[in-house]
């Protein structure tokens, strides 16, 4: 079946089975393996992605549910001359990677936190991003990145 | 950091190698390749834990539309289908016999993932079932059925003695002694004597094992792969193809995650005989699910006893400890035989008697983990020294003080003297808790350590490469598994040539590029391949005065080194200008290369001590057992952090790990199936497990072998945690557990049964 969706800003259509997630369309169909997948249950994040604003967990969802939709992915974030979002910028300054696997849902689940609540507490932080696992480094410094571009972004604007 | 430091470009927290391309979600894992003409491989997987195979029908799957071929035990004519570096014993799909769920038993290729899937159910296979093995108390029974009743061939490593088959379940037995054990128990004043259990794990990396194999017509195979220890997998895909090792080529991009689990082969020789048999590049993407059962961390029951004289001087320590290995030895002789050495702890013991059997049973084989050993022996070691300072009436960290090596005493016999400042790091950890104010009632401090042989087996060769335009390039077979081998390496030879970090491009693991590197793990990157890096730059140097001296006809040793280049009097020289002139030809460059192994300054084992200094106050929650971090300290003592940030950063990880095997991570078995093997079920640390407050602390006395004196870590943290937060329960409420994890329940438990004997 036909597929068209906004991907990372751009009109998008192509051709898709019923069956498939949208984590494999955007992985294998369109080549935006910045989408991880891990867990295939919901429980890790690592394939979070923007559906009309809204974080969600890719591998468990149905490429069809993106119809006439909004999708951002990881690979949508730094501007068009290649400047990185405020949170790629805060997640290398705090070295808030290690693998760097889960990364890019990392940075999606925050984006999706800050876009609605550009100001949030550490409480808020963490209630937020407990579905984002990763093994590496202790969250600490996630959370100081996520921090720094709660600021970096409201001086911008 | 607040020092200044005397370092131009190690020691500072540059920006990450791969941190643009980790953000922006261009890095690429080997889960995220394709290569053109590829075919999918899925696995079938046995439904028990120990049967023989009586036959097996895939007429049905191989006829199935999309199928290009079905891999069983059967279609292995040609090759040596058993790979193993330390034991051989290990079939790359089930030959006559499983050995546990989950073992695969045929491959099914398909045009892609659903044709393969789709006809793994077309697959019949008839089992007789045996008695299944499923823990160490069965195994090591006198009648005990055989696990492994074939003999096999040792592997890659040299000095395993003890290969199993024959007439045992034993894959590993390790002795250590010295002194008088007996004499020494039976003169003490104090003894702890007790049972621990450190359960199953699983490491949790969160990029599945996947590898893509390509075997050309041309005999060569080219492999790329989630592997930390690409070299290890080249030997054992040179066996098993029966190839010279210039026609295997193993290439690891991005690793997501390893912590141990992905060290050795694992998938590897299967993709490989799955793109053998169908004449076509194939890729096997494990689900984590599958990865559960691939390869687990050794649970280990340890019995122990741990004597003082009446002045709270340790006098000996004996143990026996009992790992469960699963079904294959993977790297668990090597786990027995550091968790022998590790149980031993930082400390100075008179007298040690330890045994360490590795005992194969029907379960998941079990293989490194984060540690090797050291989690699962430290806690045993590091609860008794709690329960001794009690007994002996002092406090915990003052027993420590008292009974820790200083730097340059020795703790094993003919081990390398311990190289770092145990008491000074013991005493640090107690102060930074000790700061964060008095403890709350309800909470519990502790502080604990750990001293690992770590580095491995030190054979690692290196090259750079500088070219004539002032560029270099560091040729290095250490994996990026996060762990930050791209870009700890560039700045050292950024440094030792004295050009920018812009001006250094790593390239990373390439069999059929890099020079050899043992292995990535026991916390050896920086420590091994940092010197190696630095001696290759050292090497071009010398190449470079010659060249000067030529060129400016002087005496080579009249030459003066400065940043970048050469000078005599007034003529100084560039690496660029030296070249230039030398060739007279633009385009060239020189090699340097370095070819560490056991011998000078890397002679006596092990090639570091990897400290672990950990200290925690937990907040127990009395009603539901809940136990919650309220703060951690981390010390790591690594000689010199040559990225300051990026070390902090593997103490806190390495200790958030420990930190789930402490609290709540075990995998369970119910029989012969393994309970929780989805990530729904098995719990790892979250954001909100986070500690309120958190202190790490980077200890920089250059007493190591490596670069500038640095010192390997990333592992030492995970060690101490689980004790340290027992011994912290039972400050907090005066119950001790000998069993991990510490879940709500267990504590509950324990608080329960405290209650019931107070009122008796």
């Amino acid at each position: 079946m036909k597929l068209s969706f906004e991907l990372n800003g751009k009109p998008t259509q192509i051709e898709i089975e019923a069956r498939e997630t949208l984590a494999e369309v955007l992985r294998a169909r369109c080549r935006l393996t910045g989408v991880k997948i891990s867990c295939e249950a919901q429980v890790c994040g690592s394939c979070t992605v923007q559906v009309d604003g809204l974080p969600v967990s890719a591998c468990t969802y149905l490429a069809y549910e993106v119809r006439g939709r909004r999708v951002t992915t990881i690979e949508g974030l730094a501007d068009a001359s290649g400047r990185l979002h405020p949170l790629q910028q805060a997640f290398l300054d705090h070295f808030a990677f290690q693998c760097g696997f889960c990364t890019p849902g990392m940075i999606m689940a925050a984006k999706s936190l800050l876009d609605e609540v550009p100001d949030p507490t550490e409480a808020e932080i963490v209630e937020h991003m407990n579905g984002n696992l990763c093994r590496c480094t202790g969250y600490l410094a996630i959370l100081k990145a996520i921090q720094q571009a709660s600021k970096e972004m409201r001086v911008q604007k | 950091m607040t020092e200044r430091s005397e370092f131009v470009v190690v020691n500072h927290s540059v920006p990450r190698g791969d941190g643009v391309a980790k953000v922006t979600g261009s890095a690429i894992y080997t889960s995220d390749m394709v290569v053109e003409h590829m075919a999918w491989a899925k696995v079938l997987r046995s439904p028990f834990a120990h049967a023989r195979i009586v036959s097996i029908d895939a007429s049905a799957a191989r006829s199935h539309p999309g199928v290009v071929n079905v891999l069983t035990g059967d279609t292995l004519k040609g090759l040596h289908p058993y790979y193993g570096h330390a034991v051989k014993d290990h079939p790359l799909v089930a030959i006559g016999k499983v050995r546990f769920v989950g073992e695969p038993v045929a491959a099914v290729i398909g045009e892609n993932e659903l044709a393969a899937q789709e006809a793994l159910e077309k697959i019949s296979v008839e089992y007789d079932e045996l008695v299944p093995v499923l823990d160490v108390d069965a195994a090591l029974k006198q009648d005990a059925v055989l696990i492994h009743d074939e003999d096999y061939a040792g592997g890659a490593f040299r000095g395993f003695d003890d290969f199993p088959g024959g007439s045992r379940n034993i894959c590993q037995a390790v002795h250590v002694e010295w002194g008088d054990v007996k004499a020494a128990f039976a003169a003490a004043a104090h003894i702890a004597e007790g049972e621990f259990y450190f359960p199953m794990v699983y490491a949790y990396a969160m990029e599945p094992y996947v590898a893509i194999a390509d075997f050309d017509p041309k005999g060569q195979l080219t492999v790329y792969s989630s592997a930390q220890h690409p070299f290890m997998v080249r030997h054992d895909l040179a066996e098993v193809f029966a190839l010279p090792l210039n026609s295997v080529r193993v290439i690891v991009p991005f690793v997501g995650g390893g912590y141990g689990s992905k060290s050795y082969t694992k998938i590897e020789p299967l993709v490989a005989a799955c793109s053998w048999i169908s004449g076509r590049p194939v890729k096997l993407q494990l689900s984590v699910e599958e990865a559960f059962l691939t390869t687990r961390g050794d649970d280990a029951r340890v019995r122990m006893r741990t004597a003082t004289d009446s002045n709270g001087k340790l006098l000996a320590r004996e143990a026996v400890i009992h790992l469960n290995t699963g079904a294959y030895a993977e790297n668990s002789p090597m786990v027995s035989r550091k968790a022998a050495n590790r149980i031993v702890g930082p400390y100075r013991f008179p007298n040690v008697k330890i045994d360490c059997l590795a005992i194969y049973t029907n379960t998941v084989p079990a293989s490194s983990y984060r540690g090797l050993g050291g989690a699962q022996v430290t806690f045993p070691g590091e609860s008794q020294m709690d329960e001794l300072a009690e007994k002996a009436g002092c406090n915990p960290v003052q027993f420590r003080l008292q009974n820790l090596a200083h730097s340059g005493e020795s703790i094993h016999p003919g081990l390398r003297p311990i190289d770092a400042d145990l008491p000074g790091d013991v005493r640090q950890a107690a102060e930074m808790l000790e700061r964060h104010g008095p403890m709350s009632p309800g909470h519990g401090r502790s502080v604990c350590c750990s001293a690992s042989d770590a580095g491995a087996h030190p054979v690692t060769l290196a090259m750079v490469q500088v070219y004539g335009d002032g560029s270099v390039s560091v040729l290095s077979g250490s994996t990026e598994i996060g762990q930050g081998s791209h870009t700890v390496l560039a700045p050292i030879a950024a440094e030792e040539m004295g050009v920018t970090l812009e001006k250094v491009r790593l390239v990373g693991s390439d069999t059929a590029i890099t020079l050899f590197e043992r292995s990535t793990g026991a916390s050896r990157t920086t420590t091994l391949m940092g010197r190696a890096v630095q001696e290759a730059c050292r090497e071009a140097i010398a190449q470079c005065r010659v060249m000067a001296a030529e060129l400016m006809n002087v005496p080579a040793d009249e030459l003066i080194e400065e940043r970048g280049g050469v000078r005599h009097g007034d003529m100084g020289l560039t690496w660029p200008e030296i070249l230039d002139r030398y060739f007279q030809m633009e385009g060239c460059s020189i090699v340097g290369r370095a070819y560490l192994r056991r011998a000078g300054a890397l002679k006596a084992v092990p090639v570091f001590w990897e400290i672990g200094v950990v200290g925690v106050d937990i907040a127990l929650d009395s009603e539901t057992g809940r136990i919650s971090l309220d703060s951690l300290v981390t010390v790591g003592d690594v000689g010199l952090a040559i990225h300051p940030a990026m070390t902090e950063s593997q103490d806190i990880g390495a200790a958030t790990m420990g930190l789930g095997v402490g609290l709540f991570e075990e995998l369970i078995y119910d029989g012969q199936q393994l309970m929780n093997g989805t990530m729904l079920e098995y719990r790892v640390p979250r954001f909100s497990d986070l500690a309120r407050h958190v202190e790490l602390k980077l200890v920089q006395n250059r007493d190591g072998v490596g670069p500038y004196g640095a010192k390997g870590g990333g592992e030492g943290a995970v060690n101490p945690v689980g004790p340290c937060l027992a011994n912290a329960l039972y400050q907090a409420a005066g119950v001790r557990i000998r069993r991990l994890p510490l879940t709500p329940e267990r504590v509950w438990k324990a608080l329960q049964e405290k209650k019931a004997r107070a009122l008796e």
